[in-house]
């Protein structure tokens, strides 16, 4: 029975497998529309925000790593002093995940009934900073060192063999919370996962509040009166971040192997990698004439894949679904917007084309080192 | 007389002449004591004197930004104290900081370094998470998100730099793979789309002992350089970037209207 429940939690670890599920839920539980909302409610997934909810959540994430604990293989991963912070991120980030959206639904109850949200005091109702916020950040600041000692006795810092630059390690990793941008090495060459994409990251977070024209839900929680922009953070914070954070310290093994957390770390499995590149679909499997010696002319396809993804979709989306955006945000800022939404997708679709197609680059010039 | 025997060793030393030099105000117990103990304090007055109720609870504010400064303050001190210890070469390093754990009674000094490290990579995230969900990097607030942003960039790259000091194989091969991806950056790493187009004539100006990455470590491998290149960055460069970056983001906290809350 035991063996089950672990066979299939390595299954559905699989990164196909976790994100396709993660895909799928998430408009139904970050509702970004009124329609999903329905749904939403409909499935009652709205009852994940309250208290019963957040317990049964907590009850099962503690189960997982109780079952992590105790096993041969998984163990010795949790136990790996550095993972140690990534428990922590995961309770924390799922506790605080849960606390704003607990919140957020309250006060959008609140909202709905025309009364205040629940961070409104009158004007007049003021606290003195002395005693009521000294002694509270006094208090928080004694638990953290606390926390810290015990922490710091309990577990020395890890400290291998001195540096070596001729033995690598298998696997080499970074560390943890550089691990997404390790992930998304698989699918993408150093220069998008490393470079652009983290640039891309920085550059939109700060774009924010430029992005965001919503003059509403500022200063309180709530969900109902911004769920896009929630949506789509949500979506770059715990799809593109944690997500593969997650799965680069856990799931990922010698060779960078995909393990499932039950799975033993065996340097010995080998997977057969037969990625192939669009145009060698195109030229060699497809029109059965070999590969032009042009890399122009061979990777026409792919550029013009590329150029249509970034460049036709945001003006079809602007004559069509979206037609209020472009005059309610203007066209600079609705462009960014759309490419900045078109790169964050990017990473999913070309990680299905890498599962099902077996594709390795759209784009693959290697004499320039410009692969995508 | 009598009322001088009756004063309690609190209010002796509260009363004395030291005490009234140091602090500005009595240790408050009215109101507008309480007030002024804010306003004259230079590490207090970084509060307001008062503030709304919701300002105060920690489920609104979950206390990460307040932490991630103190994280700070705690990674500043054991850094200090482990700089005593610490020698950024090759020869020395490793065993310098073998010593930490085996010749300093009670040597704790480095796992407070490396927890707290981790722990503040935590709270600024959380903090980051706590302020998109409120909706306070709303309007006035715009440029002091801009900015926190720019201190978890911050962050990141001072654990990241930190973490080649130990130069133990965890720490070469971590920084390794992470410097690596700087070859293909592009324009600027020797591995990176459009590095050939920066050339005269025949020769290449971006090559591997000119790109990025050479910058970052000093050579063309994780080395000697690289280890004092990390050593200063982590120890003098980015402290000082990220304690003006700090000043600027506490000082627009209050000029932006203090904390955000619904109008």
């Amino acid at each position: 029975m035991l063996e089950l429940i672990k066979n299939t939690i390595d299954f559905l670890s699989q990164p196909s497998i976790s994100l396709t599920m993660i895909l799928v839920a998430f408009p139904f539980v970050f509702p970004p529309t009124e329609k999903f909302d329905v749904w939403h409610r409909k499935l009652k997934l709205h009852k994940i925000w309250t208290k019963q909810g957040g317990m049964i959540g907590l009850v099962f994430i503690t189960l997982y790593f109780f079952l992590g604990f105790t096993d041969e293989h998984f163990s010795l991963i949790l136990k790996k002093p550095d993972n140690v912070p990534i428990i922590f991120i995961i309770y924390s980030v799922l506790f605080f995940l849960w606390l704003s959206m607990y919140q957020a639904y309250e006060n959008d109850q609140r909202l709905a009934a025309g009364e205040p949200v629940a961070e409104y005091y009158p004007a007049k109702e003021k606290v003195l900073v002395w005693p009521d916020l000294v002694f509270i950040e006094f208090i928080a600041l004694i638990l953290m060192t606390v926390f810290l000692l015990i922490w710091s006795i309990a577990l020395p810092a890890p400290l291998e063999q001195a540096a070596n630059p001729t033995l690598s390690p298998n696997p080499a990793k970074a560390p943890w919370y550089f691990l997404g941008l390790q992930e998304m090495l698989v699918y993408f060459d150093p220069w998008i996962a490393g470079v652009l994409f983290p640039s891309l990251m920085i550059l939109g977070l700060m774009a924010i509040p430029y992005f965001d024209r919503n003059k509403e839900g500022s200063g309180y929680y709530s969900f109902a009166q911004r769920r896009k922009s929630i949506f789509i953070f949500l979506y770059g914070w715990l799809v593109l971040w944690i997500f593969p954070i997650v799965v680069g310290t856990f799931f990922r093994g010698p060779n960078w192997n995909f393990f499932g957390p039950f799975e033993e770390w065996s340097v010995a499995k080998v997977v057969a990698l037969s990625n192939v590149n669009l145009s060698d679909y195109i030229w060699v499997k497809m029109l059965r004439i070999g590969l032009p010696s042009n890399p122009l002319i061979r990777e026409s396809v792919g550029i013009v894949f590329i150029l249509a993804y970034f460049g036709l979709i945001p003006i079809v989306l602007a004559r069509g679904k979206l037609r209020a955006l472009p005059e309610k945000l203007g066209p600079i800022r609705y462009g960014l917007i759309v490419f900045l939404a078109l790169a964050m997708m990017l990473l999913p679709i070309k990680m299905y084309l890498r599962w099902t197609l077996n594709l390795k680059y759209i784009i693959a010039i290697p004499e320039a080192f410009f692969n995508i | 007389m009598a009322d001088n025997e009756r004063k309690s060793l609190g209010s002796r030393i509260t009363g004395s002449m030291i005490w009234t030099s140091i602090f500005r105000t009595p240790f408050p117990t009215t109101r507008s004591e309480r007030l002024k103990s804010i306003l004259n304090n230079v590490f207090l007055h970084l509060h307001p004197a008062k503030l709304s109720r919701h300002a105060v609870k920690l489920k609104y504010t979950w206390c990460m930004g307040g932490l991630s400064f103190y994280l700070f303050i705690v990674l500043t001190i054991s850094g200090i104290l482990l700089m005593f210890y610490y020698r950024p070469t090759v020869e020395y390093a490793y065993t310098d900081i073998v010593d930490l754990s085996e010749q300093v009674p009670m040597g704790i000094m480095r796992e407070i370094h490396r927890w707290t490290a981790h722990m503040m990579v935590i709270t600024v995230l959380l903090h980051m998470f706590r302020v998109f969900m409120t909706g306070s990097y709303k309007p006035p607030r715009e440029f002091n998100w801009v900015v926190g942003v720019l201190l978890l960039t911050l962050t990141l790259f001072l654990s990241f730099t930190g973490y080649l000091l130990p130069w133990d194989q965890l720490a070469i091969w971590a920084i390794t793979v992470g410097t690596n991806m700087a070859r293909a950056t592009p324009f600027l790493g020797h591995e990176g789309p459009g590095a050939a187009l920066l050339a005269i004539g025949d020769i290449n100006l971006v090559t591997m002992s000119s790109d990025v990455r050479f910058a970052l470590l000093g050579g063309r491998f994780v080395g000697e350089s690289a280890l004092l290149r990390f050593y200063v960055l982590h120890c003098v460069a980015l402290p000082f970037i990220i304690m003006i970056m700090m000043s600027v983001h506490f000082w627009r906290i209050r000029r932006d209207g203090n904390i955000s809350g619904p109008l």
